[in-house]
């Protein structure tokens, strides 16, 4: 019978992934569910984020908050520029996933060609420091990636639900017609959504470059888990997102410490198939 | 003009004669059409990093194979194609290499799903196949594969009980033991063997766990790591794994006793500030004895050299550069021996004769073609790899530090 400090444990480490989870696919959520575009080159926009973290922190020594700062803005354009190309060329939603998976091949191969293929680590305290609470061993890090990915969903969640842009975009997004009669610019609340997308997939690539190891093709690692919590927390909903993957965070992980760990990455997909049975309506 | 004088014109003249006639022999020796080896690597994907060392060694030894004569007197081209990682994708790859590409010789991928499918397409043309990295040796049925990943008939038994031996000579026989191993084929398959030897030494198994490759957080293994708190611990692990447990016990504030990886990222694990002591498993690293023949230190020399520009972090040449370069000495060794590239008198001749490589005198005259187990135990030390098992192999004054 397992002790109650390793289900504890566990549990923490599960709403740890879960956060991670969140951050990476809020970006993905917001895309599909408000402009139904379905942007697989997210990942890699995560990535490549992680590996501009790694070279100006971990290899040139700039300041942490430099980089974020600068990074933000840059993705944001790089979002932006990538909506620009769906508009332009008309990409509809199926036609957004292998345009994007395109782009996330070349995105990885971008990588590969500058960083290599070999395994990069940036060495950082940051990474393994814990603070113990009780039994409890709680690491530093990932709870600074929960409370960024709280702040980060809440934020977002109340842009959508308070504030004129937010109804805009929900509004386009259920009749882009109706919206326009309205005066709602669809196309300028897009450049912005992308945009905003985008940053947030870069947030995401500071924690993941400061949580592990990376090499190029660790991209497409989390793609079926954060695209089950995706589903899972319905599309454009952040509440629902984090709901979602904090629940699959947690399942793995009491699967991981209950049985079997090679059991655990079934629990996403079973948990997506169940509400996908009960809910076709999700997607 | 007086007799001394001819007499040293003379010599010069001959010796003159004889370096034009050497460089004229040098320069045929590469000339005419050259013999095309074809092979794949996983240059993406997540076998890549790997890939990349491979790739990098095979570049070394093709420049070093050309300044000398080739084979056969003509210069080698190296068809190399991406499988991307795919085991089903280096299947198709092979075939065009055999079919469209017509290349001579066929030279083996990284790793054994990637080896195994293109031992398929070797027998189906009935071309030789020196491979490098086939971890699971009672699948290599094919008699004209060449397995140069010297790890023996039953290495799920040796490797084993080589480690077991060196603890206990380190007077540090553990009395439970956790297996924690990924599902992935050829580390499953030695973790099993692992599980079997421990269970015949009557060492008590504290736990046993597997994951998936691909297994992204390790905290939950690592609590039930942290609460087995063995005496050793097994980590069935390939490429970062190693690394991501190590991380995710840190931040359990537990350094377990006496670590060993099976194939860990040689890099980030001897890097790693949690990898200190780190045991695993080696045929080749960049110290004496190993690199005490000319050919040997000077393969470590270049390859530091030319990782350092390629952007690999790890610059020693460690065991999978030693192996893919042991690759090539075999097949170059075969041909030069027979004095052609039929594919059916290589393999005769690989199958009854030694080949002098980086990794030792090699055989492949065992069930599969397998020869001697040559696995050593080695472990980070200073931030490198150092072998410390059998003691011969481990550097002057180096010592396995053990718990």
């Amino acid at each position: 019978m397992p002790s109650a400090t390793l289900l504890a444990q566990s549990v923490l480490s599960g709403v740890f992934s879960g956060a991670l989870y969140a951050l990476m696919g809020l970006g993905i959520s917001l895309a599909w569910g408000l402009l139904r575009v379905i942007n697989l080159a997210h990942f890699a926009f995560v990535f490549l984020a992680g590996y501009l973290v790694y070279q100006c922190i971990g290899v040139s020594g700039w300041s942490p908050t430099l980089v974020v700062l600068l990074a933000l803005p840059l993705f944001f354009v790089a979002g932006v520029a990538l909506q620009w190309l769906f508009a332009r060329f008309s990409v509809d939603e199926f036609g957004s996933l292998l345009v994007t998976f395109g782009l996330t091949i070349m995105i990885e191969s971008l990588i590969q060609w500058i960083w290599t293929a070999d395994v990069r680590r940036m060495e950082t305290p940051l990474s393994t420091w814990s603070v113990k609470l009780g039994p409890i061993y709680v690491p530093v890090a990932e709870s600074i990636l929960l409370l960024v990915t709280l702040a980060v969903v809440v934020a977002a969640w109340a842009w959508l639900r308070h504030t004129y842009v937010g109804k805009a975009l929900r509004a386009s997004a259920q009749n882009p017609v109706i919206a326009a009669a309205f005066g709602v610019s669809h196309r300028r609340l897009a450049f912005l959504l992308s945009g905003v997308a985008a940053a947030t997939g870069a947030l995401a690539g500071v924690f993941v470059a400061v949580g592990s190891p990376i090499s190029p093709s660790q991209m497409f690692g989390s793609l079926g888990v954060v695209l089950a919590a995706v589903i899972l927390g319905g599309l454009g909903n952040p509440l629902g997102l984090l709901a979602a993957s904090i629940l699959i965070g947690i399942a793995e992980a009491l699967t991981m410490a209950l049985t079997a760990p090679s059991w655990a990455p079934l629990v996403s997909f079973s948990l997506l198939i169940f509400i996908l049975v009960l809910r076709p309506d999700r997607v | 003009m007086s007799m001394f004088s001819i007499a040293v014109r003379g010599i010069r003249f001959i010796a003159l004669a004889c370096a034009v006639l050497a460089g004229g022999a040098a320069l045929a020796a590469t000339s005419g059409a050259p013999v095309r080896v074809g092979g794949t690597l996983a240059l993406t994907g997540p076998l890549a990093p790997t890939g990349l060392i491979h790739k990098l060694v095979g570049e070394i030894y093709l420049e070093q194979v050309n300044r000398r004569d080739g084979f056969l007197g003509r210069p080698v081209e190296w068809v190399l194609l991406d499988d991307q990682s795919k085991a089903d994708l280096a299947r198709s790859l092979y075939e065009r290499l055999v079919t469209v590409d017509r290349v001579d010789l066929l030279i083996g991928p990284y790793a054994t799903g990637g080896i195994l499918s293109a031992m398929a397409v070797a027998e189906r043309h009935g071309k030789l196949l020196v491979h490098n990295t086939l971890g699971i040796p009672k699948l290599a049925k094919y008699e004209r594969q060449i397995p140069v990943y010297s790890i023996g008939v039953v290495p799920e038994q040796t490797l084993p009980a080589t480690l077991f031996d060196a603890l206990a000579a380190n007077g540090k026989t553990p009395k439970t033991v956790a297996f924690v191993t990924s599902k992935f084929p050829s580390v499953h398959f030695m973790s099993v063997g692992a599980r079997e030897t421990a269970k015949k030494r009557g060492i008590t198994e504290a736990l046993w766990l597997e994951f998936e490759f691909g297994t992204r957080d390790f905290g939950p293994i690592a609590a039930r790591i942290r609460e087995a708190n063995a005496d050793f611990l097994w980590v069935g692990s390939i490429g970062l794994e190693g690394n991501q447990l190590l991380e995710a016990l840190k931040k359990l504030d537990y350094a377990p006793k006496n670590p060993f990886f099976l194939y860990p990222s040689p890099g980030p694990l001897a890097q790693s500030p949690d990898g200190a002591n780190a045991l695993s498993m080696t045929l080749f690293e960049d110290h004496a004895p190993f690199t005490n023949t000319p050919q040997a230190a000077e393969f470590a020399r270049v390859y530091r050299e030319r990782a350092a520009k390629a952007g690999i972090t790890y610059l020693d040449a460690d065991m999978q550069a030693a192996v893919a370069y042991a690759a090539w000495q075999t097949l170059e060794a075969a041909v030069t021996a027979t004095g052609s590239l039929d594919d059916a008198r290589l393999a005769q001749w690989l199958r009854a004769n030694r080949v002098d490589t980086l990794l030792g005198k090699l055989r492949f005259d065992g069930p599969g073609n397998y020869g001697d187990d040559l696995q050593k135990i080695k472990q980070v030390q200073s931030g490198r790899w150092i072998t410390v098992w059998p003691r011969e192999f481990a550097p002057p004054g180096a010592r396995m530090n053990l718990q």
